[in-house]
C-alpha cells in the first residue's frame, strides 16, 4: 500500500525522523490557513501517489500568501504527468503546505528488504534528488549499503558507516545516525516494503532533515496496522482494482482489449503473455485463486466486462484440486448471470476435464472452447480483431 | 530416488483442525503419505481422519518420529510454526501458507541460519515424489513417477509442466514448488544441486518468473555445474513494471527483475526457454530426444 508524503512524515515524525514543519491543505483557503504560520514564504507540493512531481511542476515556491493562493487555486484539481504516472497522469486533490528549508546539500538514504539476502538493507548515497535507479546505472560505486541483521537492528556504528561514506559533514554525523537509526525503528515497526527520503537535505542551520518521504506497506502485513490503513486513499487506486480486491481477487488493470481470468499468479501472467506473443493485447492480470467458486467468477467477469475497451475474454482454468466440472458450472452460472456480450473462449484443463467441456458445449452459451493455452490465445486474438 | 520426500517421509500437518488442513491431510493420505500426526494448539489428544494430534510440534515430534511438516496455519500466525518446526529439529518444514508478513520471514530466515531445519516456501504448492509422498495442495494424479525434476516460484504453472509431461508418457522424479515470496526458504539453486546429484533425475524443468535475481542465479549454477538438460519458462514477459502480479515477489522494480533479463541469462546458460507454457513439456522432451534420453524417461 502507498501513502502520500504528508502522511509518510506524519509517520516518520513519531519516530524522530526529524522533517520540515508542514500540514495537509484540501483547499486554497486551508493551504493559505497553514502558510499563515510560517509568514507567509511556504512551499506547495502536490500529493499524489507517483514521483517526479517536481519537473512536473507539481511543487511551487511561495514567497507570500497571495503567491501560496495562486499556486494552491492552480495545482488543485490539476492532472500531473510525471514519469511515474503514465501518460494519463494523476489528479491533484491534496497539497502539502511546508515552511520553507534552507538548503546546503542533498543525500540519499532509502531502507528495503533484500531478496537475495534476505535482509532489509539501508542504502544511502551522495547523489541526493536524483533516483537511485539513475545512480546504480551511471555509477554504483556512489551507493552505499549496509545489510541489517534483524537479531539486533541497525546500529550506530553502521549509521555512522554510511554517514561517513555519503561525506556528511562531520559536526553532523550523529545527527545524521541518529536520523538513519529512527528510520529504520520506523520501517520495521510499520512493515514498510520501502522507506525512501529523497532528498535527505543537511540545512543551513546545522540541521539532518527529510525533505521528501515515500513509504510503501507490506500489503500482507495491514492486519496488524489499523493505522496505517486509514491512510489509504481509493481516489488514488484504479477503481477496478478496488473493486476487485473486495472480493478477494488478484486484478490489475492494464491498457489492452482481452480481459483475462486464470486461476494461479503464475498461470495469470503466463496466459497475458501467452496472448502478448500471438499479438493481441491484454487487458488485465486477474487471478480467481485456487477456489474459483461461482460468486468469485461471477464478480471477476462483472469487473472484467466494466472495463469498455474490454473486446474479448479469455478464461484459462488449470482445474487441480478444484475439478473442472464445477469450474465449468460457475463459468455458465456466472456468464448468465452476468450476460456476456463478447466473445469468450474458455480452455479448461485438469481433473475431470471431459465433463467440464460437456458442460460448456451443452449450456448454449456462445463459448469458444479449446485444448491449449496456445490455441485459446490464438484464438481469443482472432475473435478481437 | 528423489530429493527431500520419499516413501519413508513421516509427516505431521501443523494447523490439521483448520479446514485446509483437514483436506490436504486427507487427500495426503489417500496419495500413500505416510501422515503420521497433526498440531492444533487446544486439541491435542483427538484424533483427525485416524491421525493424532498433538498441542505442540515437539510432542508431535516425540511420539511419532516425524521428520517433515506441512503448514497450513493462518498467515499472522505461520512464522511462529515454521519456528516451532525448526526448534523441535525437524529437518524438512514445507510452508504451504500465503500472505505471511514479509518482515516475519526475514526474522526466520535469520532464525534458520546454522539450524539443520530446510524450510520449502512459504506460499508454495509443496513437494511431490509421484507415488511416494506428496506434501501440499497439488492434484496428485496429473503426476507420474519418472525422472524429471521440477522447480518452479508458480503452483498453477508447476501443474501446466507436470501434466504436459505426464501426457506425454514423461514421469517425474520429484516436483518442488519454492513459492511466489520475496523472502523464501530455498531457491532454484538448492534444488537444482539436488536435482543434479540425485541419480534418478535425467532432465529438470525450472519455471521462473519476473521479480528477484533468483533465476539468474539458478542460470549461474547450470552454467558452471549441471550436468543435465535444463529446459525453463518465464512468466511475466508482459507485466508492466512496478506492479505486484498477484505473487508478493513478482514484481519488477526500479527496472530490475524483468523477464528479458532472466530469459537471456538462462538462454546464455544452456537452458532452453519455452515461448509459451503450453511448450514447457515439449521443449524438455524435444532436449530428451537429442540426447537419447526420451526412452529412458518414458519408462
Amino acid at each position: 500500500m502507498n501513502i502520500h508524503e504528508y502522511q509518510a512524515k506524519m509517520v516518520l515524525r513519531k519516530y524522530g525522523v526529524a522533517v520540515p514543519e508542514g500540514e495537509v491543505a484540501f483547499t486554497p483557503d486551508e493551504a493559505v490557513k497553514v502558510a499563515e504560520r510560517f509568514g507567509g514564504r511556504a512551499v506547495v507540493k502536490a500529493q499524489i501517489h507517483a514521483g517526479g512531481r517536481g519537473k512536473a511542476g507539481g511543487v511551487k515556491l511561495a514567497k507570500s500568501l497571495d503567491e501560496v493562493r495562486t499556486y494552491a487555486k492552480e495545482l488543485l484539481g490539476k492532472t500531473l504527468v510525471t514519469h511515474q504516472t503514465g501518460p494519463e497522469g494523476k489528479v491533484v486533490r491534496r497539497l502539502l503546505i511546508e515552511s520553507l528549508t534552507d538548503i546546503k546539500k542533498e543525500y540519499y538514504v532509502g531502507v528495503v528488504v533484500d531478496r537475495q539476502t534476505g535482509r532489509v538493507v539501508m542504502m544511502a548515497s551522495e547523489e541526493g534528488g536524483m533516483e537511485i535507479e539513475e545512480v546504480a546505472a551511471k555509477s554504483p560505486e556512489k551507493i552505499f549499503r549496509e545489510v541489517i541483521d534483524p537479531a539486533v537492528g541497525l546500529r550506530p556504528y553502521q549509521a555512522r558507516k554510511l554517514a561517513y561514506a555519503i561525506h556528511i559533514p562531520s559536526e553532523l554525523i550523529n545527527k545524521a545516525a541518529a536520523f538513519m537509526v529512527a528510520l529504520y525503528r520506523a520501517f520495521v515497526d510499520n512493515d514498510c516494503s520501502i522507506a525512501e527520503i529523497n532528498p535527505l537535505v543537511v540545512t543551513g542551520d546545522g540541521n539532518v532533515l527529510a525533505l521528501d518521504a515515500k513509504l510503501n506497506f507490506d500489503d500482507n502485513a495491514l492486519f496488524r496496522h489499523k493505522d496505517i490503513v486509514e491512510f489509504r486513499d481509493f481516489e488514488e487506486e484504479d477503481p477496478r482494482e478496488v473493486e476487485a480486491s473486495k472480493f478477494d481477487l488478484s486484478y490489475i488493470g492494464l491498457q489492452g482489449n482481452i480481459g483475462c481470468m486464470v486461476n494461479g499468479a503464475g498461470l495469470a501472467m503466463a496466459t497475458m503473455d501467452t496472448i502478448k506473443y500471438f499479438g493481441g493485447e491484454p487487458a488485465n492480470f486477474l487471478d480467481v485463486g485456487g477456489g474459483a467458486s461461482e460468486q468469485k467468477v461471477t464478480e471477476a467477469f462483472k469487473i472484467i466486462l466494466s472495463d469498455s475497451g474490454v473486446k474479448g475474454i479469455l478464461v484459462n482454468i488449470f482445474g487441480g484440486i478444484m475439478k473442472c466440472d464445477v469450474i465449468a458450472n460457475a463459468v455458465v452460472a456466472a456468464a448468465r448471470q452476468v450476460g456476456i456480450d463478447r466473445p469468450l473462449v474458455v480452455r479448461l484443463e485438469g481433473t475431470n476435464v471431459q465433463l467440464g467441456k460437456e458442460i460448456l458445449n451443452k449450456s448454449g452459451l456462445d463459448i469458444v472452447g479449446a485444448d491449449s493455452l496456445a490455441e485459446a490465445a490464438q484464438k481469443i486474438v482472432e475473435l478481437v480483431k | 530416488m528423489s530429493i527431500l520426500v520419499n516413501k519413508d517421509t513421516r509427516v505431521i500437518t501443523q494447523g490439521i483442525t483448520g479446514a485446509t488442513g483437514l483436506f490436504h491431510t486427507k487427500q495426503a493420505i489417500e496419495y500413500g503419505t505416510k501422515m503420521v500426526g497433526g498440531v492444533t494448539p487446544g486439541k491435542g489428544g483427538t484424533l483427525v481422519e485416524g491421525v493424532p494430534v498433538f498441542d505442540t510440534v515437539e510432542a508431535a515430534v516425540k511420539e511419532t518420529g516425524a521428520n517433515a511438516s506441512v503448514i497450513y496455519v493462518p498467515p499472522a500466525f505461520a512464522a511462529d510454526a515454521i519456528l516451532e518446526a525448526a526448534d523441535a529439529g525437524l529437518e524438512l518444514v514445507i510452508c504451504i501458507t500465503e500472505g505471511i508478513p514479509i518482515l516475519d520471514m526475514v526474522t526466520v530466515k535469520r532464525y534458520l541460519e546454522g539450524k539443520g531445519t530446510r524450510l520449502i516456501g512459504p506460499n508454495c504448492p509443496g513437494v511431490i515424489t509421484p507415488e511416494e509422498c506428496k506434501i501440499g495442495i497439488m492434484p496428485g494424479y496429473i503426476h507420474k513417477r519418472g525422472h524429471v525434476g521440477v522447480v518452479s516460484r508458480s503452483g498453477t504453472l508447476t501443474y501446466e509442466a507436470v501434466y504436459q509431461l505426464t501426457v506425454q508418457g514423461v514421469g517425474q522424479s520429484t516436483a518442488v514448488g519454492i513459492g511466489g515470496d520475496p523472502v523464501n526458504g530455498t531457491n532454484f539453486v538448492d534444488i537444482l544441486k539436488m536435482f543434479n546429484e540425485d541419480p534418478d533425475t535425467e532432465a529438470v524443468i525450472m519455471i521462473g518468473e519476473i521479480g528477484g535475481t533468483a533465476e539468474e542465479e539458478a542460470a549461474k549454477y547450470v552454467k558452471e555445474h549441471m550436468k543435465k538438460p535444463v529446459a525453463g519458462f518465464i512468466a511475466g514477459r508482459s507485466a508492466p513494471p512496478g506492479k505486484r502480479m498477484g505473487h508478493a515477489g513478482a514484481i519488477i522494480s526500479g527496472g530490475k527483475g524483468t523477464a528479458e533479463e532472466k530469459v537471456a541469462a538462462m538462454e546464455a546458460a544452456g537452458i532452453r526457454v519455452a515461448n509459451t507454457p503450453s511448450e514447457m513439456g515439449s521443449t524438455l522432451v524435444k532436449m530428451l530426444e537429442e540426447r537419447n534420453l526420451l526412452e529412458k524417461c518414458r519408462s
